[in-house]
């Protein structure tokens, strides 16, 4: 999208907020350009609202600047911001009925002809029909989407979205994912989207930043994340990762050689975050593939061995668990392509990996094996 | 992506809404449960209410010693309005200028205690029951005492010139109003507070990210979310004070006596029943009529 306006990147500086002796939000600092999708991910209560508060005016920063189009707003009421949110609880005014909640911002700022616009704008959200009802007669989803109608409806320049579409069904989800990021290319509002939904932050967003604790652990394009996490939360919140304590044993050129569990195994220089000390090797249970006996593991990659422990059919794969040696259950998801040996619980295998798949992430002395949860859903496998 | 490009052609027709839900299956419990109220209601309000009426029309030449008899004398109502128009107009006057010094330090009130208060909310509202505890009575000729010649107050107000050396408080229609505002305030508060504890302070939150200020969000959030409470307690304040009596007639004199203490005199000194029937049907309809009007505009969203 071209962009001939200036600049309006929305830009959080140092931005800190503690709610007495507890730091919610912990010196953020990031760049949201104009007219981007960014999606902010995290385990519940690490400072994602807290955030959205601070940008929409709905709390006062401890310390730091909010800044748009570098203007600092942080301390401009809420009403005075170009801002607008969708609340994670929908906060719709019980009193009004659907239109009038739609119509809400367009009559504060003093418009007269609002009928077009809300009426076009209930239609995208599938609510026509639905002006007159009050917000108590309808169900959750339809709340939420009338949530979504009434602030779009304003063309922010920075949309909040905090889990706008958390009750919707999948279909409809899938629908109203298209629909808004439609608007966001169109419009060109810069959105910023909470979301518990990896599949939803990667497949919508520009950038996806996960959060944790009140900081940002990793922020870049999701391939990029989760192609190479930078911690080993990122790793195990963005989609699954089997990571494996060793200990970095030198490097010879491209590469870095570590020991793990008594085993060699080697990771190319530009895919380790951390090039001494103990390490944790990581590889997607995806990146991993199982083959009967070491002699059928191809040239160039690596491999562990082990029992199969488990074997779950989801439909478009096979999630295997492997129990190694040293006893740590490595996750193995092996597509249904029809093409590959099938294996039972009890059969002797090895996990492989190309080498270039795997990566390299600094540990704490002491920190053991961290494989992802049992059985989670992989990302992609639900549509 | 591949999820996102099959489903973008198939949008389903969105569905037309389903009529609004009906009533529940217990009938004939509601009724059950109303049973000792009606009766209640019945026995002491509307059989008491059919003789007063009867009362308001007996002859009115009759007095309790000779008896009365039902002549169907309608000519009370117009001689009773005659004679008593001006308490009439003072009642409401007093009634209504009381309402809105109530009003405008019962919202406020009421707003604070429900949204800012805090750990103190609980105390803030015993403060406002408080003056319950003791007697109408009492209370009123404490003010008298407050308000009285040789009081702080009035020595105050003399002092910064508010009134003249000789001017005073006590027997002026001020310390009727200032005695009837303290007296139903907590009328007032206590159904405000109840609707405005239960606001949601998210909603607040959503106007103002909304493009309303304050003032807008209070106009067009917080003053329509309280509505019941304010319909409530208005007219819990309203009523009671335009038929109050002694008010008038400990703080005031017979020249601030409002309908009440003429209802009172006929029914108890004068002994005039009819007259006094009249007069109280006179003043229940006056009040029904102000009370439907105020409804019929406060419960329709437009009218604020
Ligand atoms: N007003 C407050 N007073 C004290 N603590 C608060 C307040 N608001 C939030 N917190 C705390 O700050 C932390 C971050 O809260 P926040 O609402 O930002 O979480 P979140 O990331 O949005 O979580 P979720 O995904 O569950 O919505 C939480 O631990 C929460 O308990
Ligand atoms: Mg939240």
């Amino acid at each position: 999208m071209a962009r001939e306006t200036p600049a309006g990147d929305l830009r959080l500086a140092n931005l800190t907020k503690k709610f007495g002796a507890f730091t919610a939000v912990d010196d953020l600092s990031l760049t949201i350009p104009q007219g981007s999708f960014f999606a902010l991910l995290g385990a519940s209560g690490c400072g994602k609202t807290t955030t959205l508060r601070m940008i929409a005016g709905l709390e006062e920063p401890t310390s730091g600047q909010v800044l748009l189009a570098d203007r600092d707003i942080a301390r401009l009421r809420p009403y005075k911001r170009p801002v607008n949110t969708v609340f994670q609880s929908y906060a719709l005014f019980p009193h009004l009925d659907i239109f009038e909640n739609v119509a809400f911002g367009l009559r504060r700022r003093g418009i007269r002809s609002v009928d077009q616009q809300v009426r076009q704008m209930l239609s995208l959200v599938q609510l026509d029909g639905y002006e007159r009802r009050r917000p108590a007669q309808l169900s959750g989803g339809q709340q939420q989407r009338v949530a979504l109608a009434r602030a779009l409806i304003n063309h922010p320049q920075v949309l909040l979205l905090d889990e706008p579409l958390g009750a919707l069904d999948l279909k409809l989800r899938r629908q109203m994912q298209i629909e808004l990021k439609r608007i966001q290319t169109e419009v060109g509002i810069t959105f910023v989207h909470v979301t518990h939904d990896q599949e939803e932050a990667m497949t919508m967003a520009d950038t996806v930043a996960v959060m944790n604790a009140g900081r940002i652990e990793q922020l870049g394009a999701p391939a990029e994340i989760y192609e190479f996490p930078a911690t080993a939360f990122v790793a195990n919140f963005l989609g699954q990762s089997n990571l494996i304590a060793g200990e970095v044993a030198g490097g010879n050129g491209g590469e870095i050689l570590v020991t793990a569990h008594g085993g060699r195994f080697s990771v190319p220089a530009a895919r380790a975050r951390s090039n001494q000390g103990p390490v944790h090797l990581g590889v997607r249970p995806e990146k991993l593939h199982l083959a009967g006996t070491a002699a059928q593991v191809p040239a160039g990659c690596q491999y562990l061995d082990g029992t199969v422990s488990d074997a779950s059919y989801v439909g478009v794969s096979t999630q295997y668990l492997l129990r190694t040696g040293w006893g740590t259950e490595v996750s193995v998801f092996a597509a249904n392509s029809g093409a590959q040996q099938r294996f039972v619980p009890g059969d002797r295998a090895v996990a492989y990996w190309d080498p270039r798949h795997s990566f390299l992430l600094g540990r704490r002395t002491g920190e053991d094996d961290r494989t992802s949860p049992v059985l989670d859903e992989p990302v992609g496998a639900s549509s | 992506m591949s999820a996102l490009a099959h489903v973008s052609t198939a949008s389903g027709q969105p569905a037309s809404p389903p009529p609004a839900a009906g009533p529940g299956r217990h009938r004939f419990l509601p009724y059950l449960l109303l049973l000792p109220g009606a009766a209640w209601l019945f026995l002491f309000f509307a059989v008491p209410l059919v003789q007063l009426a009867a009362a308001s029309l007996y002859d009115p030449n009759g007095s309790l010693s000779t008896g009365y008899a039902l002549t169907w004398a309608f000519g009370n109502y117009p001689t009773a309005l005659q004679a008593y128009w001006p308490q009439f107009g003072r009642s409401f006057l007093y009634a209504g200028i009381a309402l809105v010094l109530g009003l405008l330090m019962g919202y406020p009130l009421a707003y604070a205690i429900a949204q800012k208060a805090g750990r103190w909310k609980n105390l803030l509202l015993v403060c406002v029951v408080a003056p319950m505890f003791t007697s109408f009575l009492v209370r009123t000729l404490a003010w008298k005492t407050i308000l009285s010649d040789n009081g702080w107050l009035v020595g105050l107000l003399r002092d910064v010139h508010l009134l003249g050396p000789d001017g005073r408080l006590l027997a002026t229609p001020v310390a009727v109003v200032l005695g009837l505002t303290y007296n139903f305030l907590p009328f007032l508060v206590l159904p405000l507070y109840a609707s405005l504890e239960r606001l949601d302070y998210r909603l607040l939150e959503a106007s103002s990210d909304l493009y309303a200020s304050p003032l807008k969000t209070f106009r067009r959030v917080t003053l329509p979310l309280s509505m019941p409470g304010l319909i409530a307690g208005t007219l819990l304040f309203f009523i009671p004070a335009t038929g109050d009596y002694i008010n008038a007639e400990l703080l005031g004199t017979p020249n601030q006596y409002m309908i009440g203490n003429v209802i009172d005199s006929a029914f108890l000194v004068r002994l005039d029943y009819p007259q006094g029937a009249a007069l109280s049907f006179l003043l229940m309809s006056a009040i029904l009529a102000v009370v439907f009007v105020y409804l019929r505009r406060a419960g329709t969203e437009e009218v604020l």
